[in-house]
């Protein structure tokens, strides 16, 4: 292709569609199904439950340290599947192009999917591209929906979260948002901030085999972070979440961020972090067992389900004292002083 | 983290938290006035634990909260001007004026953009050259000495499309004309860390003096906020009010000088409205007359009119510590974070929205 960036032609059906796909697109996502490049994919039957989900996803910034958009939309996808315990079997990648995007950072994107989509084992089977004109999208919208296999045994939901069970958290808390925002504001700081963006459907194959019935509930804590998807356990399961604030986990650096713009790490997205409500006589050897995965080597309980007044997540404070932890209402917005 | 892991430590605080139980012997009504006393307090649930006869109040310390509806229409109308660009706090963005807030502005094609630093301000200017850049001055002694700095930066730095509209205020002459209300009652006073970095300790004095207030200048960790309400606690039991700064590693005695220089290089005192208190002589910044290029007010011939406050919101009264949020009708009803009436449910450290985030009902 001799042109720099995409134009409104790319996106036309016609002979530069054509080219993006051929020259680009097939080049690095190299699946037997989308090369076929029919009207729909069609895929082998499988035993088992169906599970289906779609995310979209519009960062901003589209590269950050740890990881770019489109790594963001493999993994995003992949892990919404994995927290009902399905293992993936496939992806759509649909995009929406701004006119005038560097052809330099499609590729870069693409190559970044192609390798999210490789360390996977889950293929792209199906797409889409669409150009808008310049100013009507920013830069690069992507969207992923996904296919997964559930086993006929496992029956994962926020509705199961039981009296007595133990809360996990597979890693430290905030990592994605606290990146993310510091870019925005364009705030340098000392240490290495990095997004988490990471697939989880491993580590959810792993405690599945591992503790069969032993695992209730699994959630991936994105925006809104652990305290809004606790609260919606909490919500849907009719029961109350006590947590310790001792026990949270959250990197220094995220901390130092959080306490410079006023914003608490428990409110900040999280990418390759997932919430476990699990059997209280498991949780010990279900945190050994995180700590032997790549993916959950952080893991820690942080709290318990109870019974009280029903969606209510509180919080023990080192003081000894207690507060409610409500979910975010708005987007988080940096303090003034 | 240093400065903020020591003042965290279990085994400093637990004893402070026993202390606490045991420090009030008459009662204790105190009042903080900066917003980040009223959210960590909050957030280390020392409410849940404070002891009988000892109250918190809070006060007039959220400077988004005490901008008036008048400057906050004033704000709204500059963001629909042609060829404007607005800088601004990120507090701010959401807060409703008579007519919609600046997010809805921004959402009408309005360019409202949100710095963490009034410099990145000047950033904007540079790259929009066609567009006048104001910034939106709100905040307290804190924010003050910045935004002095950025006129001074632009001014010599040639930046002409950069002007501040100026709504900024000072704690103490608030503070003065609040204590005069004989429906008040406090006994005490939190004072505030950050603003009495620039201050100084020495600024609270007067209200020892004056009013025989029991003043202790603390910081934000458990530690401090224990230790803090501890110290106003024997002071009321031993009636020895006076300025006790348990804060030293942020506050001196006599405050920053060359920040209090900056400011007062570029501001002058001035009238000013608060929200819910009205008029104070004296206790508002404007820009002087030598740097009046880069005063909005100035440069674009600004009239605030007033406008009525919303109606049946009691941000007024709870500025002024004499209600609390739950007992506004509106609260958690039509007023919530989400869809915020009055400002004090806005700003992340409103009264009303630390009330509600955290779950207190009264």
């Amino acid at each position: 292709m001799s042109e720099t960036t995409i134009l409104l032609d790319h996106g036309s059906g016609g002979l530069a569609s054509q080219q993006l796909i051929g020259e680009l697109f097939l080049k690095y996502l190299d699946s037997p199904i989308l090369r076929g490049l029919e009207d729909s994919a069609v895929i082998d039957n499988q035993p088992g439950k169906l599970a289906f989900t779609t995310d979209s996803y519009v960062v901003d910034p589209i590269f950050f340290p740890g990881g770019d958009i489109g790594k963001l939309a493999v993994h995003g996808t992949i892990n919404d599947l994995a927290m009902r315990g399905a293992r993936p079997l496939c992806l759509s990648l649909g995009l929406i192009l701004e006119e005038g995007l560097p052809l330099a950072d499609l590729e870069r994107i693409i190559i970044s999917i192609s390798e999210a989509a490789n360390d996977c084992g889950v293929p792209i089977v199906t797409g889409d591209t669409k150009v808008v004109p310049r100013g009507k999208a920013d830069k690069i919208f992507i969207n992923t929906s996904g296919i997964g296999i559930v086993p006929e045994n496992v029956c994962l939901s926020s509705k199961q979260a039981a009296t007595g069970d133990a809360v996990i958290l597979s890693g430290t808390m905030g990592d994605h948002g606290i990146t993310i925002m510091t870019r925005r504001a364009g705030i340098s700081l000392q240490g290495d901030l990095q997004s988490d963006t990471m697939a989880l459907h491993r580590l959810v194959a792993g405690l599945l085999d591992q503790f069969p019935g032993r695992i209730h509930v699994l959630r991936d804590p994105t925006r809104g972070g652990v305290a809004t998807s606790l609260n919606e356990i909490a919500a849907s399961s009719g029961r109350s979440i006590v947590l310790d604030e001792g026990l949270l986990p959250v990197r220094p650096e995220v901390r130092a961020a959080c306490e410079i713009l006023g914003l608490e790490a428990l409110y900040l997205a999280n990418e390759g972090k997932c919430l476990a409500v699990v059997d209280q006589g498991s949780a010990a050897d279900i945190i050994a067992a995180l700590h032997r995965m790549p993916e959950g080597r952080d893991a820690a309980i942080i709290g318990t389900v109870v019974d009280g007044t029903a969606g209510r997540v509180l919080i023990n404070t080192p003081i000894g004292g207690s507060r409610v932890v409500t979910p975010l209402h708005g987007e988080p917005l940096p303090r003034i002083c | 983290m240093k400065h903020v892991d020591e003042y965290r430590d279990r085994a400093l605080i637990e004893p402070l938290a026993a202390e606490l139980q045991r420090a009030v012997s008459k009662p204790v009504r105190l009042m903080e006035i900066c917003g980040t006393h009223t959210m960590a307090i909050f957030r280390s649930g020392i409410r849940s634990i404070l002891p009988a006869g000892m109250e918190i109040v809070s006060g007039p310390g959220c400077p988004v909260c005490v901008t008036s509806a008048a400057h906050m229409d004033a704000f709204i109308s500059l963001a629909d001007a042609p060829g404007v660009r607005l800088a601004i706090f990120g507090d701010l963005f959401r807060v409703p004026g008579s007519n919609g807030s600046l997010a809805h502005a921004s959402s009408r094609g309005a360019k409202v953009e949100i710095v963490y630093s009034s410099m990145d301000a000047l950033d904007i200017a540079s790259r929009h050259p066609d567009d006048l850049v104001i910034f939106l001055g709100v905040g307290f002694e804190t924010t003050t000495p910045g935004i002095a700095a950025t006129i001074l930066a632009a001014q010599r730095q040639k930046i002409d499309n950069f002007c501040v509209f100026s709504t900024h205020k000072v704690i103490p002459e608030a503070l003065d004309v609040l204590l005069q209300d004989p429906e008040l009652q406090i006994n005490a006073l939190l004072c505030p860390g950050h603003v009495s970095a620039i201050i100084g300790a020495a600024a609270y004095q007067p209200f020892v003096d004056r009013y025989h207030l029991a003043c202790v200048v603390a910081g934000f960790e458990p530690a401090d906020l224990l230790n803090g309400l501890i110290r106003l606690a024997r002071q009321i039991g031993e009636d020895r009010p006076t300025v006790d700064n348990i804060y030293p590693r942020v506050v001196s005695w006599e405050g920053n000088h060359r920040a209090l220089a900056m400011v007062d290089e570029v501001f002058e005192a001035t009238d000013t409205q608060w929200r819910g208190l009205g008029v104070i002589p004296g206790s508002g910044l404007k820009i002087r007359e030598r740097y009046r290029d880069f005063d909005a007010e100035q440069r674009l011939a600004i009239v605030v009119t007033d406008v009525p406050e919303p109606k049946g919101c009691l941000c007024g009264q709870i500025l002024k510590g004499q209600t609390i949020p739950p007992r506004c009708p509106l609260f958690g009803s039509r007023c919530t974070p989400a869809s915020p009436v009055g400002p004090c449910m806005v700003s992340s450290e409103g009264t009303c929205a630390a009330y509600y985030k955290y779950g207190e009902t009264g």
